[in-house]
């Protein structure tokens, strides 16, 4: 292997016969690319499809209330369910461990919002600073709410991206007020949502200066949480329907509401949605990885073939060496060695020449579908020494069987 | 040099069997210059290729320079023919891809030897056949004759004890033939021992001693008087 003698044989050889050197590594080298390429776009779907998903968070669970639909100990149906926030500081302390962000709301109804003379109608919602992180909110500007906005109940407001371009037509609004039914809130901040347009067109404010700036008492409309991610997502899973269904009983108990009254007190979580779409993500993943070990195979089989033909090629010049000299096992080790060099600088190019695509092209696909594609380095390695490998084992066995030839029979061969 | 005793051979072919060699016996001293004449399939290729090492007799004893040459392997037999014997091929056999200094030089990489002395022997060896202008050129380059006689020097750049040449002529035309035979002639009068299997009268002639096969037996075996090639030329 690291006889120098040998190597000059085998560069020499290579270089005198350009076009089946060229030809045995187009293979390998294209075979490479394109599994290269393949993984980049298969993880560019994965995260193309889960931005898509992620306008809120994925492991939410959220508490709305109606009016009961069935009688239950006594009492009529048509009651509505008022949740206080009691309900919320019950949650957050029975459930603590599990919960990761938690926040309850108040909205008002058809919030008319003014800034100068322009005015909008937006969804105007009191909230918690968690608020930020259950609605995948990014900001843009200024600052979410956060704690001392809330116990001290001030009167600031984040706004939406839609709501700023609609209300300040590129002014700076950080500091400037808004009235919301006549009242006056000071912008602090605008958020964006990967939810677009329709997530962006809300205004944010602490839920305790809406409780009492509009008379909500301690009523709150609903509550949300996420919950704790553990490294194995079916875990989580179950454990985020578990959290739901022990949420939704302490409720129903508590409001003496029916047990299988549906409609009174509805607590979803999303990440059961979640895991149909990563079950989607996982099956393309495998589509692209079975599609990616098809064209190893592929390209395996292509080595192997190119080394029967070459062997079957240089029969003659095997005889010739081997009349003069040249002991079987030379014969091998010289095949073998040749193969393995152009497969292995072959498919470093077709390596090279992949990742050095996905990482220029990469960065400008942002399709609804595609974004940011790559490739785990360490993958690609892996799959070229596999490649190198087994069109070695292809090798071996034509490079076998030509070392086995009598030299009388090869040099018979025209 | 060489000593062949009974030596038998046959082909087996299914059921058939084909006695080709049946009890040959000769010797070769150093310096003789030897053909084997015969028509084909009189065995001569067979004789010159047990010769060779390149096949095995079924039974009988080849002895080649006080070597008993007998239950070879591969291995040992790449070594022998690298170390004792140098081909000379009617079809050339050259590599195509390697210039005529590389293909000199071949013999001598697997020997072991460093390549810039190959590369020396192999020019030494190519000036000696008249083609050192040419060392680099590729076989396609060449015509017939000079083709052969890069074949030659390759045989003779190993320094084998015996050089061994199947239908030297058989493929060049006359006046490129004797060309040829001055070429070998030369060689054998600084004293090495050469076999040549022809079945040209005229080739056989410029040697120094006629073996006639027929059937897988000498029938006959006479020393001749030597036409000198450059006579012809």
């Amino acid at each position: 292997m690291f006889n120098l003698e040998r190597w000059q044989e085998i560069f020499e050889t290579l270089s005198k016969n350009k076009l089946r050197t060229f030809l045995t590594g187009l293979s390998v080298a294209s075979g490479i690319f394109i599994l290269v390429i393949l993984l980049g776009f298969s993880s560019g779907i994965e995260n193309g499809v889960t931005s898509e998903f992620q306008q809120d968070a994925t492991n939410e669970i959220s508490v709305r209330t109606r009016r009961t639909t069935k009688g239950y100990k006594g009492l009529n149906p048509g009651r509505y369910i008022q949740l206080k926030d009691a309900d919320f500081y019950n949650v957050n302390s029975n459930y603590d461990e599990f919960l990761e962000y938690r926040s309850a709301s108040y909205s008002i109804w058809g919030g008319q919002v003014a800034y100068k003379n322009e005015t909008g109608n937006y969804r105007v919602q009191g909230v918690m600073p968690d608020n930020q992180f259950i609605e995948n909110a990014d900001i843009g500007t200024g600052r979410y709410l956060n704690n001392s906005d809330l116990e001290e109940g001030k009167k600031v407001a984040v706004i939406g991206n839609k709501v700023k371009s609609d209300l300040f037509k590129g002014e700076n609004p950080i500091g400037e007020s808004i009235s919301i039914f006549g009242i006056n809130f000071k912008v602090v901040g605008v958020y964006f949502d990967p939810g677009g347009e329709r997530e962006e067109s809300g205004i944010f404010l602490p839920i305790t200066t809406v409780q009492n700036a509009f008379n909500g008492g301690d009523d709150i409309r609903d509550m949300s949480f996420t919950v704790k991610m553990s490294e194995n997502f079916d875990e989580a899973v179950a454990l985020s329907q578990n959290l739901s269904l022990a949420i939704e009983n302490d409720l129903k108990q508590k409001h003496i509401v029916a047990p299988d009254d549906t409609a009174a007190i509805r607590v979803n979580n999303t990440l059961e949605e979640a895991k149909k779409i990563y079950s989607l993500i996982d099956t393309i993943k495998a589509v692209f990885w079975f599609i990616g070990i098809g064209t190893i195979i592929a390209g395996v089989v292509g080595v192997g073939n190119i080394m029967i033909i070459i062997v079957k090629e240089r029969t003659k010049e095997i005889g010739i060496r081997k009349a003069l000299g040249a002991e079987p096992l030379s014969i091998i080790g010289m095949i073998l060695q040749e193969a393995v060099f152009v497969t292995m600088l072959s498919g470093l190019i077709g390596l090279i020449a992949g990742l050095g695509l996905l990482e220029l092209v990469g960065p400008q696909v942002d399709s609804a579908f595609i974004k940011h594609p790559q490739v785990n380095f360490n993958t690609a390695i892996t799959t070229v020494f596999i490649l190198v490998a087994a069109g070695a084992l292809a090798g071996f066995l034509p490079a076998y069987r030509a070392a086995k030839i009598k030299p009388i029979v090869a040099l018979r061969d025209e | 040099m060489i000593q062949i005793k009974d030596l038998h051979k046959s082909y087996h072919m299914g059921s058939n069997s084909l006695h080709v060699l049946k009890g040959i016996n000769f010797d070769v001293k150093e310096g003789e210059l030897v053909s084997i004449m015969g028509s084909s399939g009189s065995g001569k290729s067979t004789l010159l290729n047990i010769l060779g090492m390149l096949d095995e007799a079924d039974t009988g004893q080849y002895i080649l320079d006080n070597v008993p040459i007998k239950n070879l392997n591969e291995k040992i037999a790449a070594r022998y023919r690298n170390e004792f014997l140098g081909f000379i091929f009617q079809s050339f056999n050259l590599i195509n891809y390697k210039s005529a200094a590389d293909n000199v030089a071949l013999p001598l990489y697997y020997k072991g030897i460093p390549r810039k002395e190959r590369t020396e022997k192999a020019e030494h060896y190519l000036e000696k056949v008249g083609l050192k202008e040419w060392s680099h050129h590729l076989p396609s380059e060449l015509s017939g004759g000079q083709k052969q006689r890069v074949a030659i020097a390759r045989a003779l750049a190993s320094e084998p004890k015996v050089l061994l040449a199947d239908e030297p002529t058989g493929a060049l035309d006359t006046k490129t033939s004797y060309e040829v035979m001055e070429l070998i002639q030369g060689i054998n009068d600084e004293g090495k021992t050469i076999l040549v299997v022809t079945h040209e009268e005229d080739i056989a002639h410029m040697t120094k001693r006629i073996v006639n096969l027929k059937d897988g037996i000498i029938i006959d075996d006479s020393r001749v008087e030597q036409v000198r090639a450059d006579q012809h030329v």
